[in-house]
């Protein structure tokens, strides 16, 4: 490959990915000296964190008594069992501390009456191990992940991180199972550059964009997930797909779990509440999975709204105006640009919608990725944060505003880490020139495919195949099916073609390399999805409808070379981090 | 009157024309900017039909579906799709705005997109916005206080009001490359985008660095560039008034 120009570097530590955790891992890193390298495919404020609405979960007690231990029972029940305790211990532990310290970088905080950080009620946030809804969730109206995303992106630049901005990942440099760096195409000049480091953090989001209708956005593509494949290693709980109950009707478009937090309600086409059938306790503010399934179902009866009959109706049109106006500005915005509804007056037409994964890269508590050899190992040189890691803190089922929470905890958590590892300054190892190779091998192919097949077109198909085969509920027959169809997209790149053959903000070629990315976590989800033989979380199988622990209480791991995949199982955590609080055996999970 | 003509290279060209294959009786023309670096050749524009019976309603669906199913090498930024990462800022019928949020119902006639105007073209409808990050930078956009409280920092929600429609602002730069002034003085005047967020630190209660924060920005060419055109305003798709941020910062500085 001696056509690309190479551009070498050495750091401390890589970041890649410039959203909330890429951002508070690297601000942890400049402070503790270590020299740091964010890279990122798009400008740091146009991550997808932006997108965050409702709030960011901790028990900071501003609004009624809480306790961080009512806020880790919440997410183990809501995690339907399947998350990590000594993780979760460590995350609700940690929260307060990490929202305070946001509130001190500048984020712009809704306030209560006397001048404290507002918190509204949340999904499955409760008070006193289950009992009445508690409000946990603090916000910035209903802008928050834009508000943390901004801050965080100044305090960056406070601590003069070095940017690498519009530059593609391509792969991760691993030598004898350790992660040595990684290369990255640089969109702006088409260079190519070599990364090397003692220790890569990857924080590159999710991957919705497997799915047809999604809330993410257009660059939620899993890309460091399926670098981490392409390493030979596994990720971890891919069946997990969160479906967020209220997408706009059509277009896919977020609207907050925080418009039933402040009161909103969903109805049915006879103008019931029907929430109040399926959780009696929660209502409205059941965890995701549960209101998802429950509107799939009035739906499935033939009680949807609209000629079809195929969504439901979201009312805040009781609401105050100006609560509207003050804490949800925002999604009544959204609701004119995308359904042409005004929120004071009509309801938001809206439907379950692909929203976040709970699955991705394995790792514990201090952010470091783990494997599976013989039994739980790390993998040196490696973290992962985030969306794309499954620490897992979300287990089987993520609970609204505690994917906002997770980013700074374990942002932080993987700085502190990497400044326990590493010794400022260390030289770097050599490493052979036969990875490079490999990694631009890979690129220059897909870049020179002059076949018949477009990118596009293939993307179609596996978002439609995905759509139908691993939806809300799953049966072994759709399943099946879906693990023949979801390999075709990936057998249509033997045949592909790309038109642009330039190097400078090609995208044709982007778009390319990010369904090569797509495409390999789409086949891990369905045969993860496939295998469990149970219904948890997010996870809803017809044919097996109950929660079997005995089997099941384990973290799904899937290796995929190409279409080809390997399953494997860890046991889940049964146990807490430390005697401040006792492990919650598994319950029957009702709301 | 002396002839000023444009350099030889900057000449916009008639470029290729994308005949319909659908047999749609429903047809748009859709003219693109285009231009690749790597060529060496003159910008031109593409002309395009596109079947408006199977396309959603904004313009970055219509885009989207020209990359999709027509022409796969016309580059442009996009990602949320919802008016909130502001990647998608583009010139669509002379106006700037967001092609996520613009439906195209509202264009008559042919559907003709920039870029965003005068900023570097890096390709197609990728302008090169790395100045206005580079004054961004400039305006430390981080709270600087020298409380050491443990707790979060105590701000009424009056106090914390004035931070609306400063706080909001996405940095798509529709605001900036609309300004008359930034054309001209771009490389030393702050421009509206980032002098609303200038002043979203200044008129923060939290922050203790209220009179440098002033000082820095009360120069002839960073602030007072500004000559209330309010193209600003009017082109802003989150509906903020940067001008109005501006007059506020002028004002705070004639009466301090």
């Amino acid at each position: 490959m001696k056509s690309y120009k190479i551009i070498d570097h050495e750091y401390d530590v890589v970041v890649l990915g410039a959203g909330g955790s890429g951002l508070r891992a690297a601000v942890g890193l400049s402070e503790a000296g270590l020299k740091t390298a964010c890279v990122s495919k798009v400008f740091p404020t146009r991550s997808h964190t932006s997108a965050a609405q409702g709030g960011i979960s901790a028990a900071l007690g501003n609004m009624g008594e809480d306790d961080w231990r009512w806020h880790m029972y919440d997410t183990v029940k809501g995690a339907d069992w399947l998350g990590d305790q000594d993780c979760i211990e460590y995350l609700c532990k940690e929260a307060p501390r990490a929202v305070l310290e946001l509130e001190k970088y500048g984020v712009p905080f809704s306030r209560t009456e006397d001048g404290k950080i507002y918190q509204r009620p949340f999904g499955g946030m409760t008070k006193n191990y289950g009992n009445e809804p508690v409000q946990r969730t603090c916000a910035a109206a209903d802008r928050t992940g834009h508000a943390i995303l901004h801050t965080l992106y100044g305090q960056a630049l406070k601590h003069k991180t070095e940017f690498f901005i519009e530059y593609f990942a391509l792969d991760l440099l691993m030598k004898d199972g350790q992660c040595k760096g990684l290369i990255a195409w640089n969109l702006n000049d088409g260079t190519i550059h070599r990364f090397r480091s003692h220790i890569t953090i990857i924080a590159t989001g999710g991957y919705g964009k497997v799915y047809y209708s999604a809330t993410s956005a257009h660059t939620c593509t899993g890309d460091g997930n399926a670098m981490v494949l392409r390493a030979g290693l596994p990720l971890q709980d891919m069946e997990f797909v969160q479906f967020h109950p209220t997408g706009i009707y059509g277009h896919g478009t977020l609207i907050s779990e925080g418009v039933r937090g402040e009161g909103g309600y969903l109805v049915n086409s006879k103008g019931e509440r029907f929430m109040e059938r399926y959780a009696p306790k929660a209502k409205d503010l059941a965890s995701r999975d549960v209101v998802s399934r429950s509107i799939a179902v009035e739906i499935n009866e033939g009680r949807g709204v609209g000629n079809e009959k195929d969504h439901v109706h979201l009312h805040l049109n009781h609401l105050d105006p100006k609560v509207i106006e003050e804490r949800l500005p925002g999604i009544s915005e959204s609701s004119r640009l995308f359904a042409n509804v005004d929120v004071t007056k009509e309801p938001i037409p809206v439907v379950p919608t692909v929203h976040y994964n709970m699955g991705g890269i394995p790792t514990n508590y201090k952010a470091e990725v783990l494997t599976l050899n013989g039994s739980e190992k790390t993998v040196p040189g490696l973290m992962a944060i985030g969306e794309a890691a499954c620490v897992s803190v979300h287990g089987a089922n993520r609970l609204g505003s505690n994917s906002l929470i997770d980013l700074v905890v374990f942002g932080r958590a993987a700085a502190k880490r990497a400044a326990e590892l590493i010794k400022p300054g260390t030289p770097h190892e050599e490493i052979s020139q036969s990875e490079t190779d490999k990694c631009l091998e890979r690129f220059d192919r897909l870049r020179n495919a002059s076949g018949t097949n477009n990118t596009a077109d293939l993307r179609l198909a596996m978002q439609k195949t995905m759509q139908s085969k691993c939806a809300v509920f799953r049966t072994e027959k759709t399943l099946k099916e879906g693990v023949n169809e979801i390999r075709k997209p990936y057998e249509g790149m033997d045949d592909l073609s790309v038109k642009d053959k330039s190097l400078i903000f090609n995208t044709d070629l982007v778009e390319t390399l990010e369904f090569d990315n797509l495409i390999r976590q789409a086949i891990t989800t369905m045969d993860s999805a496939y295998h469990r033989k149970e219904s948890r979380g997010a996870h809803a199988r017809e044919d097996f409808p109950k929660r079997n622990d005995e089997k099941f209480m384990q973290h799904t791991l899937s290796w995929c070379d190409g279409k080809k995949t390997k399953i494997d199982y860890r046991p889940v955590h049964r146990s807490t981090l430390s005697n401040d609080v006792q492990y919650f055996p598994p319950q029957e999970r009702v709301y | 009157m002396v002839q000023i003509n444009l350099p030889q290279n900057s000449k916009v060209e008639k470029g290729k024309f994308f005949k319909d294959k659908t047999g749609s009786k429903n047809i748009r023309k859709v003219n693109i900017y285009r231009w690749d670096p790597s060529t060496g050749e003159n910008p031109r524009i593409d002309t395009y039909e596109v079947d408006m019976d199977n396309c959603p309603s904004k313009v970055l669906d219509l885009l989207n579906k020209i990359k999709n199913e027509i022409d796969p090498s016309i580059a442009y930024r996009r990602s949320c799709a919802h008016g909130v990462c502001g990647s998608c800022a583009m010139n669509m019928d002379g106006k700037n705005g967001l092609a996520c949020t613009k439906p195209h119902s509202e264009i008559k006639g042919d559907i003709n997109i920039y870029p965003l105007p005068h900023l570097k073209v890096l390709k197609d409808l990728i302008g090169d916005l790395s100045t206005l990050y580079k004054q961004y930078e400039s305006v430390e956009p981080w709270l600087k206080t020298t409380s050491k409280t443990e707790k979060e920092n105590i701000q009424s929600k009056e106090d914390r009001a004035k931070l609306d429609g400063l706080y909001e602002c996405i940095m798509c730069a529709c605001c900036s490359t609309s300004c008359p002034s930034y054309w001209w003085n771009g490389d030393k005047y702050l421009g509206p985008a980032v002098l609303l967020q200038a002043y979203r630190w200044i008129i923060d209660s939290r922050d203790e660095d209220r009179k440098e924060r002033l000082k820095k920005v009360a120069d002839e060419l960073k602030l007072y560039r500004c000559h209330t055109i309010m193209n600003c305003t009017n082109a802003c798709p989150k509906g903020l008034n940067p001008a109005k941020a501006i007059a506020s910062i002028k004002k705070m500085l004639a009466t301090s």
